[in-house]
């Protein structure tokens, strides 16, 4: 099949498992190109593609400091995501609620039972 | 252990084909089970104050299949099934679950895997529930059917995402 190669939005920047341990060490600190690589052990050329993917749909800032080009995070494009998941969330939230409330009355049901008997 | 107060189910995506729920609920787990396999009493939780679950039909033996249908508010249906593929009484409830709205659904690929499981301790009960898929984007999928808020945001982000994958 063939691959998209388009990496317009978010989810699919985030879909990689790489490029989220790299969001995950930006969101520590700004960091050159080269700790990426130590503290990742891939290949330079690699996780330049990488940040090349996420400073395309916004989720890396970079800015020159000398010699060296720092990166970091800017956490704004992945709130549809939070959002989206968060809605999910709450659908299973107010579910739950409702069962608790549920289980409430059973209990009280089962403890009026054991009363009688 | 999670809390048992409203709005206390945590979230998490372990990985691009997963998504698990845990919540604690203060009921021994033989009545979190009973919510869970009895047709008259998911009626009245199922429905996520969205609307009214019109039926919840549970065969509950391997192999047997449930089918839970909601009237939302907003005027349309949602429906889902399965089959029960593993049951321990009051303690796990291995189970397949189809969206029957999803764009996928002619494929096969769609069905996802959800493993319910209790734990009891001290007359409170853990309920986790692991959902794996197939697909990063059934996985998606699923969490854009819960979707009642922005139905049309939620369209638009799964085209999005089906887009991306293509």
């Amino acid at each position: 099949m063939a691959r998209a190669a388009t990496t317009a939005d978010a989810f699919n920047a985030v879909a990689e498992p790489r490029r989220r341990e790299i969001l995950d060490l930006l969101a520590g600190a700004e960091r050159p190109v080269n700790d990426l690589v130590s503290m990742l052990g891939v290949s330079q050329p690699q996780v330049s593609k990488h940040l090349r993917v996420l400073r395309e749909v916004g989720l890396v800032e970079v800015r020159d400091q000398g010699r060296q080009r720092m990166y970091r995070l800017n956490g704004q494009p992945l709130k549809p995501i939070h959002d989206w998941v968060k809605n999910y969330e709450r659908t299973w939230n107010e579910r739950f609620d409702a069962m608790g409330d549920l289980l409430d009355e059973l209990k009280r049901e089962e403890q009026g039972n054991a009363e009688d008997e | 252990m999670l809390k048992t107060s409203k709005g206390s189910a945590v979230l998490t995506l372990p990985s691009d084909t997963e998504i698990l729920i845990q919540r604690e609920f203060d009921a021994p787990r033989h009545l979190v089970y009973k919510a869970w396999t009895t047709p008259e009493l998911v009626k009245r939780w199922w429905h996520a104050n969205r609307g009214t679950v019109t039926s919840a039909d549970i065969d509950l033996r391997v192999g047997g299949k449930w089918r839970w249908v909601m009237m939302t508010d907003r005027g349309f249906e949602v429906a889902f099934h399965g089959e029960y593929k593993e049951i321990v009484p009051d303690e796990r409830l291995v189970y397949t679950e189809v969206y029957e709205g999803a764009p996928l659904a002619e494929d096969g690929e769609e069905a996802a895997l959800n493993t319910l499981t209790l734990v009891e301790k001290n007359g409170r009960t853990l309920s986790t529930t692991l959902t794996q898929t197939r697909t990063k984007a059934v996985r998606d999928m699923i969490i854009n059917s819960g979707m009642e808020g922005g139905m049309q945001d939620a369209m638009d982000l799964l085209e999005q995402v089906a887009v991306s994958l293509a």
